[in-house]
């Protein structure tokens, strides 16, 4: 059995907590909403860069990339969405060495685990935050993402 | 201040020159229910519209926006999708009470909403007892409740119906103990001397302290009684799918639907006209000028304003507070609630009769 004391404390205490939870939603109720109005604000519209829109390689302005074709990002992928294609060619001392030839990423297939970006030994790649990827066909998903005669940055 | 009375009687006296005596009361209760008809929807497809908005606000949303600019079509088109959907029959109901019960709540909730005054001369049901058969009319509704869960032949049906009827009976008490507190200051239980007799002052200022203790306790029990959140568990959707209209489909749902939101303008009109002036307007005694400019604003928009503030203090109820349980409910109601209406009526009495209201 409760006091009586207990009993309006219990009630001054709750109507205190219920007019607090009111002004907390009403504060809540005036301030800036945060949806977007897509297609109306698409000229404006600012993606988070932590979004993962789609694999991308990163290349400077001289057209390189750092990428070895190691093929660790291939392995890693859990739904074989990347495939890196090399060739093995023969520097001026000696020495054999493996180069990109196409870096061939299947978009359609991509969970954008991220696990070939925080695998790369290179910090090659990187997911980008778009996110228009509409297109008609499957074929159209399926993309190179090393630039046309692109090549390895050489280390000095 | 423009009387609605002049439009009223103008039509009445048209229509005595064109018609005999007894078409013209049969042709006056027709194009009165029509009114009244077309005022329930429409009111219906604006507080829906509102609800949205509100909820999506609170949330920190936009809310409908895509149909008609700030989306103000999107309920008209709702209610069309709504028109024309399938009643689904099912199998194992008690096919009678079951198409039966979505008409007991909408007429109960119509005959509630005639009562209202609206404006001045704007009054359909203005008689001796008027609040008195508001709250009775009102509370029909139960009963269409109970039978839509008891029809249903549904488990989750019927326990939101059972929580309804624990709930509504129980919240009963407290609104009819709220509003005989404002009848005791009145001395009146129709409704348009009650809204006169705040001509020089809203009760909710000359009654002060009383007043306003009843206010708030009819304002919760009210939410409680339009089984609006916090107070929602006769149709709480995360236990129950959705309570006693989990089986109706169609326009049946929308008949349920509609009466829970009017319920909700009904409970905010009643709210406005005993504690806010009703479509009084707002007069500061000593300030002439500026009660000649309040006069100026047409009597309806004072109570459809006021009463869209209260209706917005039931939605800030709605989308603040979680759900009660069901014993937490009835813990509210008669611990709380009822001893404390109580006290207030006999503090009320007090005020009368010494004379210390204003």
């Amino acid at each position: 059995m409760r006091t009586t004391q207990e009993y309006f404390s219990a009630f001054f205490s709750g109507l205190g907590s219920l007019l607090k939870g009111m002004r907390i939603t009403l504060g809540e109720f005036f301030t800036q909403k945060t949806t977007e109005k897509y297609p109306e604000n698409r000229a404006t519209l600012k993606m988070y860069d932590r979004f993962r829109g789609e694999l991308s390689m990163i290349h400077n302005e001289r057209n390189e990339h750092h990428c070895v074709a190691c093929g660790i990002c291939e392995l890693n992928c859990p739904n074989d969405t990347i495939r890196v294609e090399s060739d093995l060619i023969v520097t001026e001392d000696g020495k054999k060495k493996k180069v990109l030839k196409r870096y061939l990423y299947d978009h359609g297939s991509c969970l954008y685990c991220q696990l070939c970006v925080r695998n790369c030994p290179h910090q090659a790649i990187e997911f980008i935050p778009t996110f228009e990827h509409a297109v008609f066909t499957r074929e159209k998903l399926c993309m190179q993402l090393n630039h046309e005669g692109s090549k390895l940055e050489e280390k000095n | 201040m423009f009387d609605f009375a002049v439009v009223t009687e103008w039509v009445d006296a048209m229509l005595c020159r064109l018609l005999p005596e007894s078409w013209v009361t049969t042709t006056e209760f027709v194009l009165v229910g029509i009114c009244l008809l077309i005022a329930y929807a429409v009111m219906a497809l604006g507080l829906i519209y509102a609800e949205r908005k509100v909820c999506a606000f609170f949330q920190c949303r936009l809310g409908p926006n895509r149909v008609g600019p700030y989306g103000i079509i999107q309920t008209v088109t709702d209610m069309i999708k709504m028109l024309i959907k399938e009643i689904i029959e099912i199998n194992h109901v008690d096919r009678f009470l079951f198409n039966l019960a979505p008409y007991i709540v909408i007429i109960a909730s119509l005959l509630a909403f005639s009562c209202i005054p609206f404006a001045k001369g704007l009054e359909i049901i203005d008689f001796n007892v008027g609040i008195f058969f508001l709250i009775a009319a009102s509370s029909i509704g139960i009963v269409g409740i109970l039978l839509a869960g008891w029809a249903s032949n549904n488990k989750f049906s019927l326990i939101g119906a059972m929580r309804s009827g624990a709930q509504m009976i129980s919240y009963e008490l407290s609104i009819g103990l709220s509003i005989l507190t404002m009848v005791v200051l009145t001395g009146s239980m129709q409704l348009s001397t009650i809204v006169e007799s705040q001509a020089d002052g809203w009760f909710i200022f000359k009654g002060h302290l009383p007043a306003f203790v009843a206010f708030v306790i009819y304002l919760i029990a009210g939410t409680a009684e339009t089984n609006r959140g916090p107070f929602d568990l006769p149709e709480a959707e995360s236990e129950l799918t959705a309570g006693y209209h989990t089986e109706y489909s169609g326009m049946h749902f929308g008949f349920f639907y509609v009466a829970e939101f009017v319920n909700m303008f009904i409970v905010a009109a009643v709210a406005t006209t005993l504690f806010w002036g009703g479509w009084m307007p707002l007069h500061i005694p000593g300030w002439e000028a500026f009660n000649r400019i309040m006069d100026y604003i047409p009597s309806i928009f004072w109570f459809l304003g006021k009463s869209a503030v209260m209706v917005f203090i039931i939605m800030w109820f709605k989308w603040t507070f979680p759900r009660l349980r069901i014993d937490q409910l009835l813990t509210l109601e008669w611990k709380y609630l009822l001893p404390i209406n109580l006290c207030n009526l006999f503090l009320m009495v007090f005020v009368v009769v010494f004379k210390l209201h204003f």
